[in-house]
């Protein structure tokens, strides 16, 4: 693969894993975690934010060297508000109930750190075509976190995945309950606590000698 | 009555950290000692204070259908709301640094511990995320607006203040190795928001 050789892949693949804006580089957990108690909505929002974030690296990266260095910031905000107000557009239009959910978060796009750190970091610095396969690495790399914890919280927590029952009948018969503790904020913490230390325990450079 | 039931809501029951999750990756990342959360914690609830009743009143006499009907008759059917997010944005973003200029005149100290989390404030989405509340619960005035965004700041304030001290006597203890650092924080932000749960019954 010629498109995809040394660094390009590096941008696509790394983040994934060794490199991940999540659990590694600590970005965008602020609008990450509260959409996460069900899948749907966990999925509908990776998605929008792989869309956003490849896009605005794409601008940015074309504009990088016409934006004077003082007002960067306020050019990538204004950049990123215009594309998540055509996403939250285009949700409201075609998935008015995820896009219920959702609520706020949608428009909290704009201030995800990973947003603004890819931008900082990758877009200004490089070509259009690596900023955005960077952008779909990233948006990926944040986009199974979230779908990993949704996944969990609403199998345990209310035993149906994509709105559909998937724990049998008879399981509940023999005495299982749901865990409704998994329908609360803390549960999604505590997962993602969970695997950062699998993550770590797998990857011992990553781990910190402060508490 | 009404504004204190409201600030006291959004302290202890709406935490922003706790219950929305906003603002969580300066919460991270300078929850280190005590000194430094302080200091971005007034500095949060300042931006909070002063953005909010200007985005209020921009949503209410700018951008909400039918809002600029006080320009006359033909403009009672303009609806500027999708412009909404860009304008907060923008509001925010001037305010923070308009905070950045006065805290580097009058206290260089703070200014050099916050380093880049200055700055970043415009993307905190504590801040963000109040003004999207706000749009959302169409409070009755300008003064419930203001008391919303005091209420979240002060609960920002406590809960990044609250993770910084348990964090200096975390020091003393013996964590597993890959937990360290992130990983115990997250656990600990866990612990303390469901302790905070034990004041959503409350009816006030």
């Amino acid at each position: 693969m010629a498109l995809l050789s040394g660094k390009t892949k590096e941008a696509l693949l790394g983040p994934l894993n060794k490199n991940n804006p999540v659990i590694v580089q600590v970005l965008g957990i602020c609008s990450a975690l509260a959409v996460t108690s069900k899948l749907e909505p966990s999925l509908v929002m990776a998605i929008a934010v792989t869309i956003v974030v490849a896009l605005a690296n794409v601008v940015i990266s074309l504009l990088r060297k016409s934006i004077p260095n003082r007002i960067r910031i306020i050019v990538q905000l204004v950049v990123a508000a215009a594309l998540v107000t055509i996403v939250s557009e285009v949700l409201k239009a075609f998935a008015y109930d995820v896009n219920k959910q959702l609520s706020v978060f949608v428009g909290l796009i704009v201030t995800n750190c990973i947003l603004m750190g890819r931008l900082e970091a990758f877009a200004l610095g490089n070509g259009p075509w690596p900023s955005f396969l960077d952008g779909i690495g990233n948006g990926l790399g944040y986009g199974w976190i979230l779908v990993v914890v949704g996944f969990f919280r609403e199998l345990l927590g209310s035993g149906t995945l994509f709105g559909k029952k998937v724990i049998p009948q008879a399981v509940y018969d023999a005495g299982y309950e749901n865990n409704g503790l998994m329908m609360l904020a803390p549960m999604a913490l505590i997962l993602v606590a969970i695997i950062i230390w699998i993550h770590r325990a797998r990857n011992k450079e990553l781990q910190e000698e402060m508490n | 009555m009404d504004a204190i039931s409201l600030i006291v809501r959004s302290i202890f029951v709406d935490n922003m950290i706790f219950a929305y999750f906003l603002g969580m990756c300066s919460y991270l990342a300078v929850s280190k000692n005590v000194k430094t959360a302080l200091g971005l914690g007034i500095a949060v609830t300042f931006v909070l204070v002063l953005t909010l009743p200007l985005n209020y009143l921009l949503e209410n006499y700018v951008l909400k259908a039918g809002a600029l009907s006080w320009l006359g008759e033909q403009y009672a059917d303009v609806d500027l709301s999708v412009f909404s997010l860009l304008i907060f944005i923008a509001i925010i973003a001037s305010f923070t640094q308009l905070v950045e200029m006065v805290v580097e005149r009058f206290s260089p100290a703070l200014y050099n511990s916050l380093g880049i989390f200055l700055p970043l404030i415009a993307v905190n989405c504590a801040i963000l995320g109040g003004s999207l509340f706000m749009q959302q619960r169409e409070f009755a005035n300008v003064g419930m607006a203001t008391a919303y965004g005091f209420g979240s700041g002060i609960g920002w304030l406590l809960a990044i203040v609250g993770m910084a001290a348990i964090r200096e006597k975390l020091e003393y203890s013996h964590v597993p190795k890959p937990l360290k650092g992130l990983g115990i924080t997250f656990i600990i932000t866990a612990l303390m928001a469901i302790g905070f749960m034990s004041f959503s019954g409350i009816n006030i």
